[in-house]
């Protein structure tokens, strides 16, 4: 490998067509748990401020899984989901990203100030309306940056997959290191920093979007 | 289950230098160093940070940035540019990932500290160093295990990975598992990695309680 430069970049243009599937099986994997993630932690949030006693060891249980090495769930799951699936990369990046998201919405909505909700009792709003028009809002910013955690992580643990065959991007870091290669190894990790930056910028802006009343007090 | 009985209950996995206590050994190595010198990075600049207010956008964006690093890719690299010689390529990618959370939280707790409890330590003629050491760190403490202890548990989980490029740990029972087909050892790995964290988890449960003074773990339960 001498006189080699660390990085051919005309080698991204003469293999992009093999590069863009496992873009794009990298941001499905990546995404989908995270939307399913959220989907579930909005009700199970919404249960455990309900049930305080049930979410308590609930955290415990997520504590608990989001301590297990993904490598090791891929694996424990081979024989369930199969070798080279994306299911067997997306359901442990959907429990990782249910361990960050519930403990999100629960600190969103449990941050919602007492005089603020006792405004909306005294009010007249019924219990449904104070959530939808009070808590919720008010708990949007926390949740978002449960969200942003969740996202980034996500996108960056899909290329462990590539070690049980589905990895995205991650199948370039197998493939630079066969090769003893550098440029597809160093392509995947840039591709892989961009995608999670981008991700995470578009977060950034939806909570501007989402949280107006924060700007104009100047505190986000 | 049957496969677990296979595994661990096969002596010659007990023993010699591919044995369950030597790969735990290179395991809790790699693990240990790479989490010790995250501390001595991550936890000075961190309390700098938190006290003097300076660099806090440093903070911010590395830690974001960081997360999104994928380690395998970094592994390969590192290992691919400097050669298997020592364990130094390995302590790089992990290093690197346990910096942002003890960091973060290191400078959240910091900069999280009451301001009137602050200006009452100055008041009572403390100076910063004497704030920082007395007041703010202790009543932070909190804050800064959980840090250490997401770090922790990431770095020991990830340290698998160190198997893939032929250095030993853990993960050699997964990954040489993988390439051969021998799923009991595989699992069996898996599993060990799986308790190591859990209890690496409940270390950590152990020191915040012996460590962490009753009157500041009055407002438990800190995320």
């Amino acid at each position: 490998m001498d006189e080699e430069p660390l990085v051919r970049w005309d080698w991204i243009g003469r293999n992009w067509p093999r590069i863009q599937p496992l873009l794009e099986d990298h941001i499905v994997m990546a995404l989908v748990p995270v939307v399913i993630g959220l989907l579930v932690a909005l009700p199970l949030g919404l249960a455990g401020v309900r049930w305080r006693r049930l979410y308590q060891p609930t955290v415990g249980v997520m504590n608990v899984i989001y301590s297990l090495p993904s490598l090791a769930v891929f694996i424990v799951l081979i024989p369930i989901t199969g070798l080279a699936t994306r299911t067997t990369v997306m359901i442990p990046l959907t429990f990782y990203a249910l361990a960050v998201l519930i403990p999100a919405v629960v600190d969103g909505l449990t941050s919602v100030p007492d005089h603020v909700r006792q405004s909306a009792v005294a009010m007249g709003f019924t219990p449904l309306r104070r959530l939808l028009r009070v808590d919720l809002p008010i708990a949007v910013p926390v949740v978002l940056a449960g969200l942003r955690v969740a996202t980034v992580s996500s996108i960056s643990l899909v290329s462990v997959g590539a070690l049980v065959g589905r990895g995205g991007l991650g199948y370039l870091f197998i493939d630079g290191w066969q090769r003893q290669f550098y440029t597809p190894i160093v392509v995947g990790i840039v591709l892989v920093v961009v995608l999670a930056g981008l991700a995470d910028l578009m977060l950034v802006l939806a909570q501007r979007l989402l949280t107006p009343w924060a700007r104009a007090r100047g505190s986000a | 289950m049957n496969w677990l009985i296979d595994f661990f209950g096969d002596p010659a996995n007990w023993s010699g230098p591919e044995g369950i206590p030597v790969r735990l050994l290179e395991h809790l190595e790699f693990a240990g160093l790479s989490l010790l010198l995250a501390m001595l990075i991550a936890i000075p600049l961190g309390l700098w940070i938190g006290h003097t207010g300076r660099g806090a956008l440093l903070v911010v964006l590395s830690a974001n940035a960081a997360r999104a690093l994928p380690t395998l890719g970094l592994l390969v690299l590192i290992v691919l540019f400097m050669g298997v010689g020592t364990i130094v390529p390995v302590l790089i990618p992990l290093v690197a990932l346990a910096v942002p959370p003890i960091l973060v939280n290191t400078y959240e707790g910091i900069r999280g500290v009451d301001p009137d409890l602050r200006d009452a330590a100055y008041g009572m003629g403390l100076r910063g160093g004497q704030v920082l050491g007395r007041v703010l760190v202790p009543v932070a403490l909190p804050l800064i295990l959980l840090g250490l202890r997401l770090a922790a548990i990431q770095v020991v989980a990830t340290a698998t990975v160190a198997a893939y490029v032929g250095l030993g740990g853990l993960g050699r029972y997964i990954i040489d598992g993988l390439a051969t087909k021998n799923y009991p050892s595989t699992i069996g790995g898996a599993v060990l990695v799986a308790l190591l964290a859990l209890l690496v988890q409940f270390a950590f449960v152990l020191a915040q309680r012996v460590t962490v003074s009753p009157g500041v773990s009055g407002r438990q339960d800190i995320r």
